[in-house]
């Protein structure tokens, strides 16, 4: 098993834990990008100049179970997620280690990393900045201003992965307002488009090296729910916390 | 006091490397004296607020004190979550400005008209407001976000250029500038460009002191009580609407429970939400709904 193989896996039983602990929703969300964080995290976040913002912040768990198995958090630390007092709120926040950008509401993170990639440009630094975003969040405006920005000014530092589960918050993405074809949006805008497998580390560690001219876009072909089979591609699991025969279900086939 | 503005940004660009400019495309025959000698640090967001926000809260993260530049309501309620959320929130240092306060663009109507800016932004827990009243205020107010930066929201007025009756000293938030101050228990309290409103008042209440607080915030007014109860009669002023200005926040200094401010009476002079939508000059909208 591969080293991220292996470190999904662990985040994957840790999401399922500390949600059913919390009695958490968002699961689905969660379980979507846990491959993209493993190869983001287990190799291009090592050097502590790069950056990353979790645009789609309701998918922080995903990213606090990162950042536990990173050694950035304890495991006392993550079993207070979302329970009262804790520094773990439910959406991705600042004042957590490791944690560089509070999100919650969609369309905040692309602006705020083309700023941050617009400084390393000013400096001349080869740092990077990848931000993730959900396709839901392509609805608010606020990231195509911004993608006119990166490209008029060339923002080739910075990284935009979009999770492309197909499901936004209370539909289909198709049934909301039809994206595709999302490639060619992009394109258009003057980025350089990769279409990937959201789940294949190989694919994810090719085109997050990919050295790009323009702004990088991967538009990673992700399940809502990944893993846990009767989670898989449903819009319920968006919303539901775990019960108990729910949970000890996940974890079984999780295994699988 | 635009003019102002850009040349006391210049002046501290050359000394300090960490000052950008951005604006959502805005400022012709104003901001250029910056453009030509910092093109690097200088940005034109376009027509795109949130982005532009968003932008600033980047550079600031890595150490910039950014400036975005805009009309009346573009550079706050267009983007108002960017402020609450990334500006605000995580205290970056950026500072908002806004040009035209009032109805200081009057022909234009409503959608430029200035009149509940105060309102969103004291409602910010990290940001802090400057409304000088003057251009020495202006540079004072400057000085003190220069040597602070931090969340901030600088208000301008588009065409007014007046100096101070007297020498303005350090500004910092909620401290009070006295441009009267006689053995009175009377006063007029004004912050931003209503200057010829307290002088025009102070002229039929001889007995009214007159003092200025040109930066303010949530932070700096449980502090507020202590100075006021000194005054027996307080007149406020602001070009803003009641509901959530100056004259409001001045009032909830004094409504904290522990306070007995049964001897003190607060009267708040403001603009009259009858301007909305109306159309006129400047001079012709205050005339008519303006400061009573």
């Amino acid at each position: 098993m591969s080293k991220y193989k292996k470190l999904s896996f662990k985040i994957r039983r840790s999401i399922l834990k500390t949600a059913f602990s919390s009695q958490a929703n968002h699961i689905g969300s969660s379980l979507s990008i846990v491959d993209i964080l493993s190869v983001l995290y287990g190799r291009f976040l090592k050097s502590t100049k790069n950056l990353f913002i979790l645009s789609k912040g309701h998918g922080c768990l995903a990213q606090y179970c990162v950042l536990k198995e990173m050694g950035l958090i304890s495991d006392k630390t993550l079993k207070t997620f979302g329970k009262n007092n804790s520094i773990l709120m439910s959406h991705s926040s600042h004042k957590v280690p490791g944690v560089h950008f509070s999100t919650g509401s969609l369309g905040h993170g692309l602006p705020v990393s083309a700023g941050i990639a617009l400084g390393n440009k000013i400096e001349k630094s080869k740092s990077r900045v990848f931000v993730l975003l959900s396709d839901g969040e392509l609805n608010e405006g606020s990231n195509w201003e911004s993608l006119l920005f990166c490209s008029h000014h060339n923002l080739n530092n910075l990284t935009i992965i979009i999770d492309y589960n197909k499901i936004q918050s209370i539909d289909f993405v198709k049934n909301t307002l039809a994206i595709e074809p999302i490639e060619k949006k992009f394109e258009s805008f003057g980025c350089k488009v990769l279409s990937i497998d959201g789940h294949n580390h190989k694919q994810l560690l090719k085109s997050l090296s990919y050295k790009s001219s323009k702004v990088l876009v991967i538009i990673a072909n992700t399940i809502k729910g990944k893993g846990v089979k009767f989670m898989e591609n449903t819009i319920l699991w968006h919303y539901k916390p775990l019960s108990i025969t729910h949970f000890e279900r996940a974890i079984k086939e999780l295994k699988q | 006091m635009r003019e102002l503005f850009i040349k006391q940004l210049v002046k501290e660009a050359e000394k300090n490397k960490k000052i950008i400019l951005i604006v959502g495309d805005l400022g012709y025959g104003i901001v250029e004296p910056f453009k030509i000698k910092f093109p690097d640090r200088f940005y034109n967001a376009g027509v795109a607020e949130q982005s532009m926000a968003g932008l600033a809260s980047g550079l600031a993260l890595k150490g910039y004190h950014v400036f975005i530049y805009s009309i009346a309501n573009f550079s706050t309620f267009r983007c108002a979550e960017q402020i609450r959320n990334d500006i605000d929130y995580h205290n970056l240092s950026v500072t908002i400005v806004s040009v035209g306060s009032g109805v200081g663009y009057g022909n234009l109507g409503y959608s430029h008209h200035c009149l509940q800016d105060y309102a969103l932004l004291r409602s910010l827990p990290n940001t802090v407001i400057a409304a000088p009243s003057n251009n020495q205020e202006l540079i004072e107010s400057l000085k003190y976000l220069f040597n602070n930066p931090q969340s901030s929201y600088l208000r301008l007025d588009k065409s007014l250029n007046i100096n101070s009756i007297k020498k303005v000293p350090l500004i910092k938030p909620g401290k009070w500038i006295f441009y009267k101050n006689k053995k009175s228990k009377n006063i007029i309290i004004s912050t931003g460009t209503v200057a010829a409103n307290c002088e025009s008042i102070l002229k039929s209440k001889s007995s009214y002191n007159w003092a200025t607080i040109p930066m303010w915030s949530m932070q700096s007014k449980r502090l507020q009580f202590k100075k006021i109860k000194k005054y027996r009669n307080i007149i406020t002023i602001e070009n803003h609407l009641q509901d959530g200005g100056f004259g409001s926040w001045l009032n909830e200094s004094l409504a904290q429970e522990e306070n007995d401010y049964s001897k003190t009476n607060i009267i708040s002079k403001f603009l009259s939400s009858k301007i909305v939508g109306k159309v006129g000059n400047e001079e012709y909208l205050n005339k008519k709904y303006g400061i009573k």
